[in-house]
């Protein structure tokens, strides 16, 4: 039968099952053969923190979501336009965002007594009624799926895996995509397990032809390619070009990558992908704990390697002290801190702006270290290139910060052009003559000598220096003088920050002020309140110590001051103490990221005088 | 400036900063010997490289005219770990003490053992806190009355060396600080060894718990054991020998009892333990090297693997790298 085929312009899909039902390799691959079909994409993926939560419970729901479009977007979308679940537990944990009149894709099989009593529902909701406000479809993948594997000699629990397939091979069909990419990556990814292969392949099938020749669904869908500038793209999550960015920083410096971590959500990634191309040139180490990461780091800095260690919220904590001997021996290293929800073990697996704090003042003593965040998937690989440069340049441990939203979502990136990264070769200082271990260059920075280097042989050490021979100095004065230039050293990376992502006017009514991984839903939604004529312009702090100097001239320039942030207002009390303005706070602090509509609306309250929460 | 052809002396291997340890402190005669003993090893200045964490012994690469890093407490074997790794042919000293090496830091020198990193670890036990004035220490024997325990200690003491044994170093040795000779012994047989490297010195502390070690040190030949491979346990001016029988019992017999055990540092790992469970109030305390093993330092293999990868794949190229996973051209 033939069906009308229906144009949109951007379509928000989540799929969400039990952690079990593979709903991120679901929702990958369709992310893929939307960025296939040219679209624009954004993906969210959302998983719970539990390896395995029982089968069918609310903990275990595992969601993805991808916004795909016909335009330039920002973020994988406020709310679904299609939700597809998968069983009770799924239904129930994701209705509630589901807008009235969304579509509502149900794997009807999976509505038995006993998932019900799982989910916490006493009545079947297929049957009492509650659903009537959307578009429902409820077709039983699990019966299909194994129908579809019926002339196999799989065991049923083998079959049952496949049933996201089903779901794949349906929304394919509803969005015109076309299925060969799709069997050619499956054969790919189960070449060793060719029944398998077959098997995928079979319930992908079915669960297109399916949407097809069922007489459910009246529509499909198209969503048009969205005008991307000429270029080569890859779809890359922020964990991927954090550690693709790190192995470009070594090789920009001339010098060996060390990275050293420990196990922690999640930042693990990092770890993982730099493990795997160690024919870079670069050595990774797993250490026994957080401390000895960075530990191991700080003695891969002192023996000259571009060293590098990354962990989460609580793993940073544990680096706290670390961190002031390399601020105390100036010596070159990165931390990175994928961002979570805290305090203490919080949410591994979501997302918080909450370590602003931590990062610019979590150490004892004066002990300034520059902090700047990554804003989106793809500027993560920037971001490592760029604390590395100045991790080397100021002779100083950086942090950057990421989160847990830009580390394991997805964008479309435009892989640039190796001959365009700009190198900046080290040089470690070789000659003897006028050695002082702590004079400092017009940066302020001392000089990077490597054990092995003949007549150089110093010793550093915690204990404050001397400001010019590196010895162990009480003197009151000296600690006064080198307090003040490790300060001022780091205030000099001013020089180095490129000009602020502003857009908009540089005055008006309501100044979006906002750091890091939220970057995408604040431009979007400044971009629809501009779009209706409204006087807002969003500026996005990358450098968050020493703080972007173009923001002093930005805070007084207009009527309201709105710092967002997946936090309590660190910005904010850091923008108010700086510039005394009277900052307002959008503040979220439930391990998911702004919604567009979110920030809209938190501006035309300010418009019309209102208070923000 | 050192060149292989200008002998170096213990003088090339003083810094010039005045030492500062408490007049009368063990660690002056561990520095001198450490001196004396590079020098006579030839060693480049250069590569020569001492760590340490928090406490007395840990200001002793400030006193050596090599490359030095006195870090923070605790952390001296995993910041020495990166630094071998990133820098194999460098020599790594870690100096630690028994509340540094042991309380504070015992994970990580328990890790770096494990791995057989190519450290040369000398831990200083004078079994008390000197630098923050007079704590017990996780060596301290049970009812030491310390600042911090007035009515005495109650944990028991750890074994520094059954503790290096079970964590998998693979080169356990003590001597004490009053005997130089031994000790040169045993750092030059260290230098030469490949992986982890375990010294423990028995240290004496003149202010906070002096003549600690007395009841060994100052009646060698009647209280020590010097452990030399391939010949018997044998004390007391040779009068007396330590047997381990079958039982895994040690008993102090008669030097021509048939029974003595004949020392062998390549021995079982189990017959080390049994020497380092040899303890003062009943038996000789054996000094020397007590157990030796080769076996692929961490940091060899590390750096191995990296070599094994570039053989395999090529040396990566950062273009190949941006072009992976999923890629698109828009035209």
């Amino acid at each position: 039968m033939t069906k009308s085929i229906q144009t949109l312009d951007r379509v928000v899909i989540r799929f969400a099952g039990d952690s079990g039902d593979g709903m991120q390799l679901t929702g990958t691959e369709f992310a893929k053969a939307a960025a296939e079909a040219g679209n624009d994409i954004a993906t969210f993926p959302d998983f719970p923190a539990e390896i395995r939560a029982p089968a069918g419970s609310l903990p275990g729901v595992s969601g993805f979501q991808l916004h795909f479009s016909s335009s330039d977007i920002f973020t994988p979308g406020d709310a679904p336009d299609v939700l597809v679940v998968m069983n009770p537990a799924a239904l129930k944990v994701n209705l509630k965002d589901l807008p009235v009149g969304g579509m509502l894709i149900i794997n009807g099989g999976t509505f038995i007594e006993a998932n019900l009593k799982k989910a916490g529902y006493a009545v079947n909701p297929l049957g009492d009624g509650s659903l009537e406000p959307y578009k429902v479809h409820t077709v039983d993948i699990s019966a299909l799926t194994t129908a579809a594997l019926d002339a196999t000699e799989l065991s049923n629990k083998e079959k049952g895996r496949s049933k996201n397939f089903f779901a794949l091979g349906l929304v394919f069909w509803m969005y015109g995509r076309d299925l060969a990419p799709e069997i050619a990556r499956i054969e790919a990814q189960f070449a060793k397990k060719p029944q398998f292969a077959a098997a995928n392949i079979a319930v992908l099938k079915a669960g297109y032809h399916y949407g097809e020749t069922a007489e459910l669904f009246q529509h499909t869908y198209h969503v048009p390619p969205a005008k991307f500038t000429p270029g080569f793209y890859r779809n890359i999550a922020g964990n991927e070009a954090l550690a693709t960015g790190l192995i470009a920083g070594a090789e920009l410096a001339g010098k060996t990558l060390y990275f050293s971590g420990y196990p922690i959500t999640p930042a693990s990634a990092i770890l993982h992908a730099l493990a795997k191309n160690k024919h870079f040139g670069c050595i990774t180490f797993q250490a026994e704990d957080e401390i000895a990461a960075i530990g191991a780091a700080i003695g891969a800095a002192y023996g000259g390697a571009v060293a590098v260690t990354a962990s989460s919220g609580p793993g940073i904590a544990l680096k706290m002290e670390a961190m002031g001997l390399a601020v105390m021996t100036e010596l070159p290293l990165v931390i990175i801190n994928v961002q979570r929800g805290g305090p203490s073990t919080g949410l591994p697996t979501k997302t918080e702006q909450s370590d602003l704090w931590q990062a610019l003042c979590g150490r004892n003593g004066e002990s300034p270290v520059p902090v700047f965040a990554a804003k989106t998937p793809g500027d993560c690989f920037y971001a490592a290139i760029e604390a590395i440069r100045i991790a080397i340049k100021y002779m100083t441990p950086v942090m950057l910060l990421s989160d847990g939203y830009i580390a394991n979502g997805t964008e479309p990136w435009p892989v640039p052009d190796v001959k365009d990264l700009a190198p900046f070769p080290v040089v470690h200082r070789t000659d003897p003559a006028g050695y002082n271990v702590y004079a400092r260059n017009e940066d302020l920075a001392r000089a990077w000598v490597i054990p092995g280097t003949p007549g150089l042989e110093h010793r550093i050490g915690g204990i404050e220096k001397d400001a010019l021979t590196g010895n162990i100095s009480y003197d009151p004065a000296n600690h006064e003088k080198q307090t003040h230039t490790r300060a001022a050293k780091v205030a000099k990376i001013a020089q180095d920050i490129a000009p602020m992502d502003v857009y908009g006017e540089r005055s008006g009514d309501v100044l979006v002020i906002g750091w890091g991984g939220t970057h995408g839903s604040l431009r979007a939604g400044v971009e629809s309140l501009r779009a209706q004529g409204k006087r807002v312009t969003h500026a996005h702090v990358r450098w968050l110590n020493p703080i972007e100097p173009e923001l002093a001239g930005l805070v007084t320039k207009f009527k309201h001051v709105l710092v967002a942030e997946l936090n309590m207002g660190q910005l904010r009390s850091l923008i108010r103490s700086e510039y005394l303005v009277d900052a307002q706070g959008l503040n979220k602090i439930q391990g998911q990221p702004f919604k567009v509509a979110e920030v809209v609306d938190a501006v035309n309250k300010l418009l019309e005088g209102k208070s923000v929460h | 400036m050192s060149t292989p052809l200008i002998k170096l002396t213990k003088k090339d291997f003083e810094s010039n900063q005045d030492v500062r340890w408490c007049p009368g402190c063990g660690d002056y005669a561990i520095l001198a010997t450490v001196q004396r003993t590079l020098a006579q090893l030839g060693v480049a200045r250069e590569t020569t490289t001492f760590i340490s964490g928090i406490g007395c012994s840990s200001r002793f690469p400030y006193y050596m005219n090599t490359y030095g890093f006195h870090t923070i407490h605790g952390r001296a074997p995993a910041i020495a770990t990166g630094l071998k790794m990133a820098r194999p042919e460098l020599d790594v000293w870690v100096v630690t003490g028994d509340g540094d090496g042991l309380s504070i830091g015992g994970n990580h020198l328990m890790h770096a053992l494990r791995r057989n990193v190519g450290l040369k670890i000398m831990l200083f036990n004078n079994q008390i806190y000197g630098l923050t004035k007079g704590q017990y220490s996780p060596t301290s024997a049970v009812g030491t009355k310390a600042a911090s325990t007035p009515m005495g200690s109650l944990d028991y003491p750890i074994n520094p060396l059954a503790l290096a044994l079970a964590a998998g170093a693979t080169f356990v040795a003590r001597v004490a600080d009053t005997d130089a000779k031994l000790m040169a012994t045993v750092l030059q047989e260290a230098y030469h060894h490949q992986g982890s490297v375990f010294i423990e010195i028995l240290q004496n502390c003149p202010v906070f718990n002096d003549g600690i070690w007395e009841a060994i040190t100052d009646d060698a030949p009647g209280r020590q054991i010097v452990l030399r491979d391939g010949e018997p346990l044998l004390f007391a001016g040779g009068t007396k020998g330590v047997a381990i029988g079958q039982d895994f019992q040690a008993a102090v017999v008669d030097a021509k009892n048939p029974a003595v055990s004949m020392h062998r540092a390549h021995g079982t790992l189990g017959y080390a333990q049994m020497l380092a469970s040899l303890t003062a109030a009943e038996f000789p305390v054996p000094v020397g090297v007590l157990y030796k093993v080769e076996k692929p330092s961490y940091e060899a293999m590390a750096n191995s693997q990296v070599a094994d990868a570039i053989a395999a794949k090529g040396r990566g190229k950062l273009e190949a790298l941006l072009a992976e996973g999923m890629t698109w051209r828009v035209s």
